[in-house]
């Protein structure tokens, strides 16, 4: 049993995270054509609405809402400390991880049954879904089982996180949880190794720059007023896009 | 004043001939992959018709263009807040079947099937699927089918036309078309630049050629809503939009685009036009009525010292400018002012320029009493009961503008959004130099009169040759003028070669050292 723990709490977060590392470093810069979302609305953009729109609103919340806890615990805590305000947070976070399972659901029936999508459909997506699935399903099932998640989420677990990303691991409080949070760990550093293979790589290259960037781009092979100016020396560093 | 360069298009619409030699051109070196078949960078429509993809001018339907409200201009489809809060659903993203299902034939069922009875056929197959398909929709669907109910009639430019004035506009006798080649604009203002999230498109500063960066495109898909005339296409299989690159490859060694060197009626120029990049907000802000005119505003002349002096400080090559002196783009849309943008109310300040074509005016019908005509005919030769004219007279000589086959809104509203004193100057002119012709080729015009309409059109004897030379007559180095592009100020700019003598210099740079 120790062995197991070791490996699926210890081992497997280090190969997740240096895979998920160097893969998408790699991938981002060498294959750059190979970054996208490769979205199949073209092909399919009705059922796709069902599908797409609450599993990404939701996955976003669920995710921000780990995050924030993973960094400032306390925080979830301190909210947690009135009763109203932690029935808040879990009713809407179940509500989103809800709608996540469905858009899941929404989404995998829509892809093997649209003739068209199989043709933009590799295996690894199937591995995604079925990840992805399980991963919701667990989370939901936790979420009703051993309330309240966000509390514990945050006495419990975020320590053992920290120890891991602090290079020492502790699992002493972990490795007692019950098989199912064993689970969405795991599955949680399973997705986060994958993401370089497969088009989950897309949630590292959110467009937040467009929010405050020019609406028109102009872009100059050469600092073309510095290049004709006799006042540029002529140097082995030429102006250049400026 | 901030002097640019963009590289300009001037298509003469009264010489296409429909013959779609340009599309395939361009297809052959550029969409012809797997993800890009339905594409059509270069696409040539009937008009009247609904084009390609069906409907596209239709703004209530695709969402494209900037749109002015309460003085402000924004994206109509697409935008910082609309296009992120609907980035994981597009709702205004046309799909495949808007444009058509890509197909081929299965060729080789013709040679390798077995004996039989039935003489073999090549069933249509999709290339996305690769199944057999009933084909529903084609690039060119719309071919020459003018006036029949599932085109023509759909025309979104019938919008302002009353149901009497289509029902003339379509009848048989009187029925007219002509045809639209369009690629990308490369406006000055794009929409697709502005949609893009990811920041993958860009205008090229020193040409004004609008790109995608398929490193950067990561499928937001926003570009393909935001361009109102749907020149962004989205490739399905890479998951990368496209669009025409203008062929700056081609360009780029001093070559004219496959689709204007393919054209067979010789109806594209292309040229430099040096602009004022500091008037384009107050063009894309102006009033409805003046969307034209700030538009040709913006265009600067080539020859003015002032304008020479700012481009030159702002970086323009001597040889730019040269070129832009001898753009036949600006004597059409500037000196001349016979081009006009298509579509301009979508504001993008598009860089492509139309001739509006004069065949509705010029063979324009009347009405005659044929009877003196048939009774010199033979008893038995076949009489048809046809009292429609084509009036090629020169009695009155802008009688035909006021018969024309299609209501001046028609064409109004495809090139001056709306406005009909800009295309009737417009045809004025072109009827003119016409006249002036006939004068010296055929004759059975007085000079008078020639005179009259130069005068009345604005034109001198002289102007109207140059049009006439640069319409019918042009060499290929007057229909293309293109500027070099200066790859070796791009090659100096990363080193100076005193700095790297001694060193190799193709293709890889380093120090020479002898191997042991």
């Amino acid at each position: 049993m120790d062995t197991l723990n070791d490996f699926f709490l210890i081992a497997l977060p280090y190969i997740a995270l240096a895979v998920f590392l160097v893969g998408s470093i790699y991938r981002y810069t060498y294959k750059g054509f190979q970054f996208s979302s490769l979205s199949s609305q073209f092909l399919e953009g009705r059922k796709l609405f069902y599908g797409s729109v609450p599993f990404h609103w939701g996955v976003l919340f669920i995710f921000t809402g780990h995050l924030v806890a993973f960094l400032i615990p306390r925080g979830i805590l301190a909210w947690n400390s009135q009763p109203l305000r932690l029935m808040i947070l879990e009713i809407s976070a179940f509500i989103f991880g809800i709608s996540m399972l469905i858009g899941l659901i929404n989404l995998f029936i829509r892809r093997y049954t649209t003739p068209r999508l199989k043709f933009v459909t590799n295996k690894m997506d199937f591995v995604i879904y079925m990840l992805l699935i399980l991963q919701t399903i667990t989370g939901l099932w936790i979420a009703y089982n051993f309330r309240w998640g966000s509390s514990w989420f945050s006495t419990l677990l975020v320590p053992y996180l920290h120890s891991i990303f602090k290079l020492q691991p502790d699992i002493s409080a972990v490795s007692l949880l019950p098989w199912t949070v064993k689970l969405h760990i795991v599955g949680a550093f399973t997705i986060i190794g994958i993401i370089p293979f497969s088009r989950l790589v897309h949630f590292l290259v959110p467009p937040f720059n467009y929010m405050w960037r020019p609406y028109q781009q102009v872009r100059w092979n050469w600092g073309r007023r510095k290049v004709r100016s006799p006042r540029t020396p002529w140097s082995l560093q030429r102006p250049k896009n400026t | 004043m901030d002097v640019r360069s963009q590289i300009a298009m001037v298509f003469h619409l009264d010489k296409c001939i429909g013959c779609h030699t340009c599309s395939i051109a361009c297809k052959n070196i550029w969409t012809d992959r797997k993800g890009a078949e339905y594409m059509w960078w270069n696409n040539v429509e009937t008009k009247p018709g609904t084009g390609y993809p069906s409907k596209w001018e239709d703004q209530e339907i695709y969402k494209g263009g900037w749109e002015k409200k309460n003085g402000k201009v924004t994206l109509k489809g697409a935008g910082k807040r609309r296009g992120l809060i609907n980035i994981f659903y597009n709702p205004n993203l046309p799909v495949i079947d808007d444009y058509y299902e890509p197909f081929t034939y299965k060729y080789l069922d013709l040679i390798e099937s077995p004996a039989g009875d039935d003489q073999p056929t090549a069933r249509p197959v999709s290339l996305i699927t690769g199944k057999p398909i009933d084909i529903k929709m084609g690039p060119n669907w719309d071919d020459d089918l003018s006036g029949t109910p599932d085109f023509a009639r759909n025309d979104p430019n019938l919008k302002n036309i009353s149901p009497e004035e289509q029902e003339v506009m379509f009848q048989l006798e009187k029925m007219a078309m002509f045809y639209l080649p369009r690629i990308c604009n490369h406006c000055l203002n794009p929409a697709c630049v502005a949609s893009c999230p990811s920041g993958a498109i860009y205008k090229r500063g020193e040409d004004g050629v609008v790109l995608i960066n398929q490193e950067v495109c990561r499928a937001w898909r926003m570009c393909v809503t935001a361009c109102p005339y749907k020149k962004s296409y989205y490739n399905w299989y890479t998951g990368k939009s496209e669009k025409c690159i203008l062929c700056y490859p081609r360009i780029e060694a001093g070559l004219a685009p496959a689709c204007m060197h393919s054209c067979v009626g010789r109806i594209r120029y292309l040229g430099v036009l040096l602009y004022d990049a500091d008037k384009i907000e107050s063009a894309v802000h102006g009033d409805d009525k003046y969307l034209i005119k700030n538009q040709l505003d913006l265009i600067l002349d080539p020859f003015d010292p002032k304008v020479i002096r700012a481009a030159k400080m702002n970086g323009v090559a001597d040889s730019t400018i040269h070129a832009a002196q001898f753009s036949p783009v600006y004597k059409f849309v500037k000196e001349w002012g016979l081009a006009l943008p298509l579509h301009p109310e979508f504001r993008t300040l598009p860089m492509l320029f139309y001739v509006p074509p004069l065949l509705p005016v010029m063979a324009a019908v009347k009405k005659v009493d044929n009877k003196e005509q048939q009774g010199k005919m033979d008893p038995i030769a076949k009489k048809w009961d046809d009292h429609w004219l084509y009036d090629t007279s020169t009695a009155e000589l802008w009688g035909t503008l006021d018969q024309i086959r299609f209501p001046l809104k028609y064409i109004a509203s495809l090139f001056s959004a709306g406005d009909e004193e800009i295309i009737k100057y417009t045809w004025k002119k072109l009827m003119a130099v016409r006249i002036h012709r006939r004068r010296i080729t055929v004759g059975d015009v007085s000079n008078e009169k020639a005179d009259a309409t130069l005068k009345d059109a604005g034109l001198t004897a002289g102007l109207a040759d140059a049009i006439y030379t640069l319409t019918s007559l042009p060499k290929f180095e007057e229909r293309f003028v293109i500027p070099a592009a200066h790859r070796e100020q791009a090659i100096e700019m990363l080193d100076f070669t005193g700095d790297t003598k001694g060193e190799t210099g193709f293709g890889i740079k380093g120090k020479v050292k002898r191997g042991i």
